[in-house]
């Protein structure tokens, strides 16, 4: 199987800060992956890197096998919504889909209008004006109707209030469910993860402390802690095992 | 790319046609009558050994207040022109998106970097550049008139001359140099600072101290001065200063070439240097005139650097290809630079 996406020794450095230090790892395509972790473990600069907003300090990092944003046609592959969901405050919704329809050849004007009529937008309301929840879904609608092979969500629910972020999900859920694509989806509410990801690759201080399907992974932690045992639990138990003391130092 | 690009500038060029249509509308209630007045003064056809100074003075005589207040105001336009599309159109257009924190949405679609800012300078540098051309274009008509009455005044005049440093800056296609300049400063300082304010505030500066030093510095180097040796009209000492005795004279230069930017003259003796003239008691009183006879029979020269007025479109273009390669040089930083952060 390929990997949609793939790391070695990858390090970004800010100043005298490693925000990513030696990140290896590969992420298999046909998921829906969730990449877990505390605050600070890397997520966000790994997700930046492998959607090309940075450039690594250190190592190389490889999306549907080639170096992130290098080319028009690997941009087109790629849908990219960052943490915190940005739109142009100044400009209308029906302009974002214009925007959208200009710049992405593999432009999908269908599932654009579909998604934005299903979520009841306003075409003519400023993205400045709307919710939170509204914007994340035109965020995600942008990087959708591009049609990507991979879609990247940077922590795109963590803003959201309990209603708004089940109606992303769920709505991602649907766009999944019709659609050839691999989900990476960075959280750390690892509960919402359970609905959509299928696959869960759990990050400590850049290194990668368990990566696998998530059922399989469930299940082998269930015979270990319980049948109780709950994908977040799993998570937990190990965020808290201290299997590197070395990483451990660093945090 | 084009069409994104179009619809974030889209206010600043709505803004910009009304303040060009603004212009236009006051400019050709006023034009016609100040040309009328300019055809039918002579000034076109005089002679500058006998009647230009006197015509000029009665065409300036009949102007009205409102044409020189727009004389000045349109001057003043085009000097901040330029200055003002760095800080509203060039500064913003990174930091903007800085700021907002936009660029992961406008760098994930299907459009690379470097396209994503060539098209923003190319577009909205298109803009700064029609904007300034226009404004220049009409100003330099409307101004014409005065322009030359200026010119053919001779140097007992206001001395704006066409080459001079403020006519020069605002007329013909020098402000279309300095508009893709300013532009292009605005960029650069927006895509290092990142703020738009201090972005802006670097951009005033930098095309201020470029556009202060230029003319006072520069200018004269595109194309070396003519040097010319005139005699000395004791009438145009306008100062004697005597220090331990020695007089030090300031002279205007007797010089009788229409509109030639004069850079500098230099009082010398017979023998081509500065001479050392002992005060004589004559001008140790209040005689200034027997003083300048006395000065006369000493026959002192002057020694006068200027560019002819016949070098103006030399200079228009020399300078208008130097600020539009500079122009041209910083957006290509800019787009080196976004490519490799």
């Amino acid at each position: 199987m390929t990997a949609v996406l793939q790391s070695r020794g990858l390090g970004k450095r800010y100043q005298h800060r490693w925000a990513l230090a030696d990140c290896t790892l590969s992420v298999p395509a046909g998921h829906v992956v969730g990449l877990v972790g505390p605050n600070g473990a890397g997520k966000t600069t790994l997700l930046n890197l492998a959607a090309g907003m940075l450039k690594p300090t250190s190592g190389t990092v490889e999306v549907l096998g080639a170096r992130p944003a290098r080319s028009r046609a690997q941009l087109a592959r790629v849908g990219f919504v960052a943490q915190d969901t940005p739109v142009y405050a100044g400009l209308s919704v029906a302009d974002h889909l214009k925007l959208g329809a200009r710049m992405n050849p593999g432009w999908d004007a269908a599932l654009a209008r579909d998604r934005i009529e299903h979520l009841g937008l306003d075409r003519r309301q400023r993205a400045g004006k709307l919710s939170g929840g509204q914007r994340a879904q035109l965020a995600l609608t942008l990087a959708v109707a591009k049609r990507p092979e991979l879609l990247i969500l940077d922590e795109p629910i963590a803003s959201l209030d309990p209603l708004a972020r089940r109606e992303f999900l769920q709505s991602l859920a649907e766009f999944i469910s019709g659609h050839q694509v691999s989900v990476v989806l960075s959280s750390h509410l690892v509960s919402d993860l359970e609905r959509v990801c299928d696959y869960l690759v759990v990050l400590v201080a850049s290194r990668v402390r368990i990566a696998g399907e998530a059922g399989g992974l469930l299940a082998a932690h269930r015979r270990l802690a319980g049948n109780q045992a709950s994908l977040e639990d799993l998570v937990l138990h190990y965020l808290s095992r201290s299997a590197d003391p070395a990483a451990e130092a660093r945090r | 790319m084009t069409w994104l690009t179009w619809r974030q500038s889209r206010a600043q060029a709505i803004a910009a046609a009304a303040a060009l249509a603004v212009a236009a509308i006051v400019l050709a209630l006023t034009g016609p009558n100040l040309a009328h007045l300019y055809d039918s003064s002579g000034i076109a056809t005089c002679n500058p050994y006998r009647n230009c100074h006197s015509l000029a003075g009665t065409f300036e005589n009949k102007l009205s207040k409102i044409d020189a207040v727009l004389y000045l105001v349109g001057i003043g336009v085009l000097l901040l022109a330029p200055a003002l599309i760095g800080v509203f159109w060039g500064a913003p257009l990174v930091t903007r998106e800085a700021e907002a924190r936009t660029f992961p949405l406008a760098w994930n679609q299907s459009v690379t970097r470097t396209q994503w800012m060539a098209v923003k300078l190319g577009l909205v540098g298109l803009l700064a550049m029609v904007t300034a051309g226009v404004l220049t274009l009409m100003v330099t008509w409307w101004s014409s008139p005065l322009d030359t009455s200026f010119n053919v005044g001779g140097s007992s005049r206001i001395s704006l001359t066409r080459l001079g440093p403020i006519l020069f800056d605002t007329r013909d296609i020098t402000p279309v140099g300095y508009a893709a300049f300013a532009f292009a400063i605005g960029v650069t300082a927006g895509l290092l600072i990142r703020r738009t304010v201090p972005a802006m505030g670097t951009a005033l500066a930098g095309f201020a101290a470029v556009q202060l030093a230029w003319p006072i510095w520069i200018r004269q180097h595109l194309i070396a001065p003519v040097h010319t040796v005139v005699a000395l009209n004791p009438g145009n000492i306008f100062q004697i200063k005597t220090i331990n005795n020695r007089m030090i004279l300031s002279a205007m230069p007797t010089f009788s070439q229409q509109g030639a930017w004069v850079l500098s003259s230099q009082i010398v003796g017979q023998s081509g240097r500065t001479p050392e003239i002992t005060a004589p008691s004559v001008c140790l009183g209040s005689n200034m005139q027997a003083c300048q006879a006395w000065i006369g029979r000493l026959h002192l020269r002057q020694i006068v650097a200027y560019e002819p007025a016949s070098r103006f479109w030399d200079f228009q273009w020399t300078e208008t290809a130097i600020f539009l390669a500079a122009a041209v040089a910083l957006a290509g930083f800019c787009v080196w630079r976004i490519r490799t952060r």
